[in-house]
């Protein structure tokens, strides 16, 4: 119990000493976060790289770059933005650092394991990033990779795709991990419906990084033997099918959104009963849904393809599952907005994120349904409302909860306080910049603006400059949110267990916690948000 | 490290971790699967005279080695179980010395194919056809990723080896040995599969 005696994971440093103590160590807390040191440092090199796309789309005609670094570009962008940041993200980093706290374990199953999804996802990014210095020049393709032009192109794919293989490899090792931690080292009493909604979404994430990953994983491998085998499996010259390549891509791809989303649900799930100091509304619709959604993501990959020469049928039930899959989806926003109502919020910053959460949210999921209608995708296909939507859901959705995340759990992570006005006015900047960056790619899609074009006519040119001063302003915000988390994990006010008034388990350990984060095993005796006065803690 | 955290053993978490890794496995190949199924049902007359290229015998021959070298791997559990480590060391023995040959099977049935002419992106497949060309790429693809799990099971299986040799694997705990007999038996089944695929539909 007493204060001195426990060191907290940050300065118990086993055997090794300095840098060593962390790229060593089996601690899911330090996993936890060199994962975050890695993702947020690709997070800033993918900003960059968007932000020097927006700055060459401000006037038509060439700005700053020339078309063929802008193909690579964008194709980095989205290769580090998706393998390397958004796919491992939240599990990865707060997966890693709370599935064993909010479960009440000491550790995850495969402790070494972990360490070793650790190496495997920097050797991945090595190989992935080293695609940028090679002979070749930089991969263009996109981050699709599309067949035939990703074995016809001469740049560098083999090391990006490599990259991506490997990092698939570190995906699924770290979903078996937490899947086996989630069915054997719950805490005693911890029921199935007694576990928290982020270790929850964790479980359905892990079983889709299970499921789908080894797909593109083997798709991929199969681009490695076109380009140096010559092999023919999506190369129409030798009999191949380049259709079959999107389909193969998109039957991984289209879930991995999910295994980006639902983590990011997972910790808005958490944020919002804690602000709202009530009981979550209806805790087993948000569960029944994280597995719907885990479920139905499968079978909606032909909507990538609407245009791509598909039978009507296929058609059809492609549009058909794709509606469908956004009813769990909606069900989870009405549960988070029936908790709010009528409940006493708490204006904490965490809080702002989660509740712009929604909004940006519902506009990338509604945006999501314009494409999913075979009518409007048509018009809608391949243009910048495709971005727009993208961008809503996984910047706003995945991004905002991520950030939104990081502010709930900083004080439990690093043991202090941050400077809550600071980090309200980065968000308030942050959230008008995104708007001002992504809404008017909308209204470019919908006025026919191809995405991933370099050069455009004059009357895109209008929205086009909002959409570039958007994306000053979304920096200066994440240099203020940046700047103020650092500062505070040095400089910020000590914090006690508990600062939020957070029901779960992770808020009755230390802060930052002890290397084996409980004394004793902790006996669960009831629901995780139960906010009723009369209790003991 | 280790002494500062507990020991903690769960040989459950051990064999369910291994179950859902075999089956992402599974799933690697299961890629495969559909693109050969998808086109052999496009180029059902060429694959099925390019098959008939393939010998049979040396196909059986490999499906009867591996089928018994998962037995002996099954008897290795069994006997390192009974804490007999005589038996399970040659039984490990017996079972790394069918994936060689297997192995050496492989290797000569490659090159009497390359030596014919037959091999991804060669100037002779070419001028076979479409058909050809994606059997023979597939049948390259997919066995050399089996034969490429045969070696790393051959480097599993060697680890258990040495483990059980040194006494550091014993009846006390063998998850690594079962563990590695899960591995080897899942190799054993997708040869099952590509046996029929390319040898024996003709």
């Amino acid at each position: 119990m007493s204060e001195h005696k426990h060191k907290s994971f940050r300065e118990e440093n086993g055997s090794y000493k300095g840098v060593f103590a962390w790229i060593f160590s089996t601690d899911h807390k330090r996993i936890g976060l060199l994962y975050l040191y890695a993702i947020v440092s690709f997070f800033l090199i993918g900003v960059l790289l968007g932000a020097l796309m927006k700055l060459e789309l401000m006037a038509p005609g060439k700005t700053v770059i020339d078309p063929a670094t802008y193909n690579a570009i964008f194709t980095l962008h989205g290769v580090i933005m998706i393998f390397l940041v958004v796919v491992p993200g939240l599990p990865a980093v707060f997966g890693n650092f709370l599935l064993p706290i909010m479960i009440g374990a000491k550790d995850v199953a495969f402790p070494k394991l972990n360490l070793l999804s650790w190496w495997i996802y920097v050797f991945g990014a090595i190989i992935a990033l080293s695609s940028l210095f090679m002979g070749g020049g930089p991969p263009d393709t996109g981050w699709t990779f599309y067949a035939p032009y990703a074995f016809k192109t001469n740049t560098n794919m083999l090391p990006a795709v490599l990259g991506a293989f490997i990092l698939g490899f570190s995906s699924i090792l770290t979903g078996i991990n937490f899947i086996v931690t989630i069915h054997r080292l719950r805490a005693p009493g911890m029921t199935w419906f007694k576990m928290p909604l982020f270790p929850w979404t964790l479980y359905g994430t892990g079983w889709i990084q299970i499921l789908a990953t080894p797909i593109v994983g083997i798709t991929l491998l199969m681009i490695v033997g076109e380009r140096v085998l010559n092999i023919g499996f999506f190369d129409p010259a030798l009999g191949g099918d380049p259709i079959l390549y999107q389909h193969l891509f998109w039957i991984y791809s289209h879930p991995a959104v999910y295994i980006m989303i639902l983590p990011a649900m997972g910790a808005i799930s958490e944020i919002i009963p804690t602000f709202a100091n009530k009981s979550i509304f209806g805790y087993k619709a948000i569960v029944i849904s994280t597995l719907a959604i885990a479920f139905v993501g499968y079978f909606v990959w032909g909507h990538h393809m609407f245009t791509s020469g598909m039978s009507g049928t296929a058609l059809y039930t492609f549009s058909l599952l794709t509606f469908l899959v956004a009813i769990p989806s909606a069900i989870k926003v009405f549960n988070w907005v029936g908790t709010l109502h009528k409940a006493s919020i708490q204006l904490e910053t965490p809080f702002f994120w989660a509740a712009s959460f929604l909004f940006v949210f519902m506009i990338g999921g509604l945006s999501g349904l314009a494409l999913g209608a075979l009518a409007t995708n048509v018009h809608l296909h391949d243009t910048a409302f495709v971005v727009a939507h993208f961008h809503f859901i996984v910047f706003g959705g995945v991004g905002f909860a991520f950030m939104g995340a990081i502010h709930y759990w900083f004080p439990k992570i690093w043991g202090r306080m941050y400077n809550s006005k600071l980090a309200t006015s980065g968000w308030i900047i942050f959230f008008i910049g995104f708007c001002t960056l992504y809404l008017p790619m909308f209204f470019l899609g919908v006025t026919g603006m191809p995405r991933r074009y370099y050069d455009y006519v004059e009357k895109f040119h209008g929205p086009n400059i909002v959409s570039t001063i958007g994306s000053w302003v979304l920096i200066l915000g994440l240099i203020i949110i940046i700047y103020n988390l650092i500062r505070s994990a040095y400089k910020g006010e000590k914090a006690d267990k508990n600062p939020w008034g957070g029901r779960t388990l992770e808020w009755t350990v230390d802060s930052p916690p002890t290397l084996e984060n409980f004394d004793e095993i902790p006996v669960v005796n009831r629901s995780p948000y139960d906010y009723r006065k009369n209790l003991e803690s | 490290m280790s002494d500062a955290i507990h020991l903690h053993r769960d040989d459950e978490a051990s064999k369910l971790g291994m179950w859902l890794f075999i089956f992402t496995e599974l799933l690697l190949f299961a890629g495969l699967f559909i693109v050969y199924g998808i086109y052999r049902y496009l180029n059902p007359v060429a694959f099925h005279l390019a098959a008939e290229e393939l010998s049979v015998t040396v196909g059986t021959v490999n499906t009867i080695i591996l089928l018994v070298s998962s037995a002996t791997m099954a008897m290795a559990s069994t006997a390192i179980r009974l804490k007999n480590k005589q038996l399970t060391i040659l039984l490990l023995l017996a079972t790394l010395f069918m994936a060689f040959m297997f192995m050496t099977n492989k290797y000569f049935e490659w090159k009497g194919k390359f030596e014919h002419g037959i091999f991804p992106g060669s100037e002779d497949l070419l001028r076979l056809g479409h058909g050809d060309t994606l059997f023979f790429g597939l049948y390259f693809f997919m066995t050399g990723l089996h034969a490429l799990h045969i070696i790393v099971g051959f480097v599993l299986i060697t680890i258990v080896c040495y483990r059980v040799n040194n006494n550091t694997l014993t009846n006390e705990n063998p998850v690594l040995l079962d563990n590695s007999g899960l591995y080897w038996h899942l190799v054993d089944l997708i040869w099952i599969f590509l046996f029929p695929l390319f040898y024996l539909i003709t």
